[in-house]
């Protein structure tokens, strides 16, 4: 093995910084595009045809990249925000762009997944559309927008192993310099039981924290 | 007070255009109870959403309260739902909060102090008879139990209206007579008018005092309940009727007098009001010279009237029966000899 325990225990942290940070800044960017999406469609709350058409076909648009190739186009972008392309501050930057429209999505169907009546009920009652995203869509929804979550992070997780092999450092990294191109395969071993350690545990800690919400 | 003036509403879909509701004219006064029953797709929910804007009417005019809605701003509109409750027939209860949290919810949206608020919700929650559920998720509760908490949640702002989309249609006929029950007594004791749509002649029967029948997106027939019960004008007004007051002849009696063709006299009485209080058959048989036969009855109370037809057979000479007839004419209750039907 080419590799030390210290190496491992560096790289796992580089990759939670990475998924943490990332997976914050595209809920940021992806929660309020998902409600945007749900509340502008026809029929809906805040009816918009212009800006849904616009905000459905951005987002599919970075929906149909594939991560590999916006990683590499993303990396004027990143230079400009974060001064350097490699780093793991640098990885998050793609890693947002994957991610926040993909949250998008997921929150979109999660949000429309609620009872219609429900909203209906809000509606009759003279709810403001603000009262009705606060206090009737997002609280029906939020088990089901923390299953969301956490696909999205366990799909940031796969990500960052790619974000890592361009320079971002973390666990993708190690495997790729170590595993695959040294033929190193102890390591490569290592590193994907880290991983499939890792993904278990979120998959496990986002079911229980949805079931703990929906109390069955 | 609500009023429809010439209120029409077509719905766009798929590039058709669906006629739901083609110039209705109606008027529901202060405190009544008023039923509006039709068949699937007659423009029931069309109708009853257009009171609280949940749909916006294509033409014509809804007033509330002497507001002319469609005039209103959003605000305004607002302000008008808090004064409008409504009941769902699934309920619409908010699945993540308990069942002190659904009821509390226009309140909540009111911004009242929580003091206030708390205060509220139990003594409506007392009134429903749920007290004890307050702290449960409504998936905790029966369907009954349910519209008890949507009533409740309903009447939370003190409304002066209260409106019932098929508020009973998913539940079954005891737990339906239960929450009719609990609506007339809101009626009662807070004086709310209440519209109520249905397609249960029963359910009209029941509660209302007033009922119109819809088809086909117009009103074809209105009155009191019990006009329109008594002496319904059109056929799906008749047909509506008959699904309550079994007024058909069972196959039995029926088979009897296709039997006895011509051998026999039956008659049908009608008892409205009154008459159906006088102890009519003993007086004609101590009176005349027959015998009667009792072969089918049915009577029931209409808003506190009773209301039905008996089917009795004379047997006697042709004189003394046409004696009897004339009495009975001569009291104003309606009789009439039925013909046998071929089947
Ligand atoms: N949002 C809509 N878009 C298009 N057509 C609609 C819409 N809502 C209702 N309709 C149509 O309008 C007509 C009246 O519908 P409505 O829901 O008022 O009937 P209803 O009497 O309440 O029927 P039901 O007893 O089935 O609830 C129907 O033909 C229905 O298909
Ligand atoms: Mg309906």
């Amino acid at each position: 093995m080419l590799v030390n325990s210290e190496q491992i225990i560096e790289a796992i942290i580089e990759t939670i910084q990475m998924v943490s940070f990332s997976l914050l800044f595209s809920a940021i960017l992806g929660i309020p595009l998902g409600i945007l999406l749900v509340v502008t469609r026809k029929g809906h709350l805040l009816e918009n045809v212009v800006i849904f058409n616009v905000l459905n076909g951005i987002i599919n648009i970075f929906r149909s990249v594939p991560f590999i190739i916006l990683l590499v186009a993303m990396i004027p972008v990143t230079r400009f925000i974060v001064g350097s392309s490699i780093g793991t501050a640098a990885a998050v930057v793609p890693l947002v762009f994957y991610a926040g429209p993909y949250i998008a999505r997921l929150v979109e169907n999660s949000l429309l997944e609620v009872d219609p009546g429900v909203l209906e009920a809000a509606e009759a009652m003279g709810a403001t559309p603000w009262q009705v995203i606060s206090k009737f869509l997002l609280p029906e929804a939020l088990s089901s927008l923390v299953l969301a979550l956490t696909i999205a992070t366990i799909g940031l997780v796969g990500a960052s192993a790619m974000a890592g092999a361009v320079g971002g450092g973390g666990i993708g990294d190690l495997a790729i310099t170590y595993g695959y191109q040294r033929f190193d395969t102890i390591t490569m071993f290592i590193t994907v039981a880290i991983l499939i350690v890792i993904v278990q545990g979120l998959q496990s800690l986002g079911n229980i924290l949805a079931k703990k919400i929906r109390r069955r | 007070m609500i009023e429809f003036q010439n209120l029409k509403k077509v719905y766009e879909s798929g590039g058709q255009q669906v006629h739901a509701l083609n110039g209705i004219d109606l008027k529901i006064n202060k405190g009544e109870i008023f039923g509006v029953i039709g068949f699937s797709g007659a423009g029931k929910s069309s109708l009853i959403r257009c009171v609280n804007l949940l749909e916006r009417p294509t033409s014509g005019k809804v007033i509330v309260d002497g507001h002319e809605l469609t005039s209103l701003s959003v605000k305004e509109v607002r302000e008008i739902k808090k004064n409008i409750g409504m009941v769902f027939q699934h309920f619409n209860l908010l699945n993540s909060k308990t069942v002190f949290a659904n009821v509390a919810m226009p309140l909540t949206l009111a911004k009242l102090p929580k003091e206030q608020i708390k205060k509220r919700v139990l003594e409506l929650l007392e009134f429903v008879g749920l007290e004890d559920k307050a702290d449960n998720y409504p998936d905790q509760l029966s369907g009954g139990q349910k519209q008890r908490i949507g009533i409740a949640r309903a009447l939370a702002t003190q409304p002066s209206i209260l409106l019932c989309d098929e508020a009973t249609s998913a539940l079954d006929p005891q737990t339906t007579s239960s929450i009719l029950q609990l609506l007339k007594k809101i009626n009662k004791e807070y004086n709310i008018t209440i519209l109520i749509i249905t397609h249960e002649m029963s359910v009209i029967r029941e509660i209302c005092d007033k009922v119109a029948v819809i088809e086909g997106g117009e009103i074809i027939e209105e009155g009191s309940v019990f006009d329109v019960f008594s002496s319904p004008k059109t056929q799906t007004a008749k047909n509506f009727v008959s699904t309550v007051m079994n007024d058909q002849l069972p196959d039995s009696i029926n088979e009897l007098i296709q039997k006895h063709k011509g051998k026999q006299k039956i008659f049908r009485i009608n008892f409205v009001g009154n008459s159906a209080g006088q102890p009519l058959l003993s007086e004609l048989a101590k009176k005349f010279d027959i015998d009667i036969n009792v072969l089918f009855g049915n009577i029931t109370e209409l808003q506190g009237t009773p209301f039905g037809n008996l089917i009795v057979e004379f047997q006697g000479t042709d004189e003394e029966i046409k004696k009897v007839l004339a009495y009975v004419n001569e009291k104003n209750i309606s009789i009439k000899e039925v013909i046998a039907h071929a089947s």
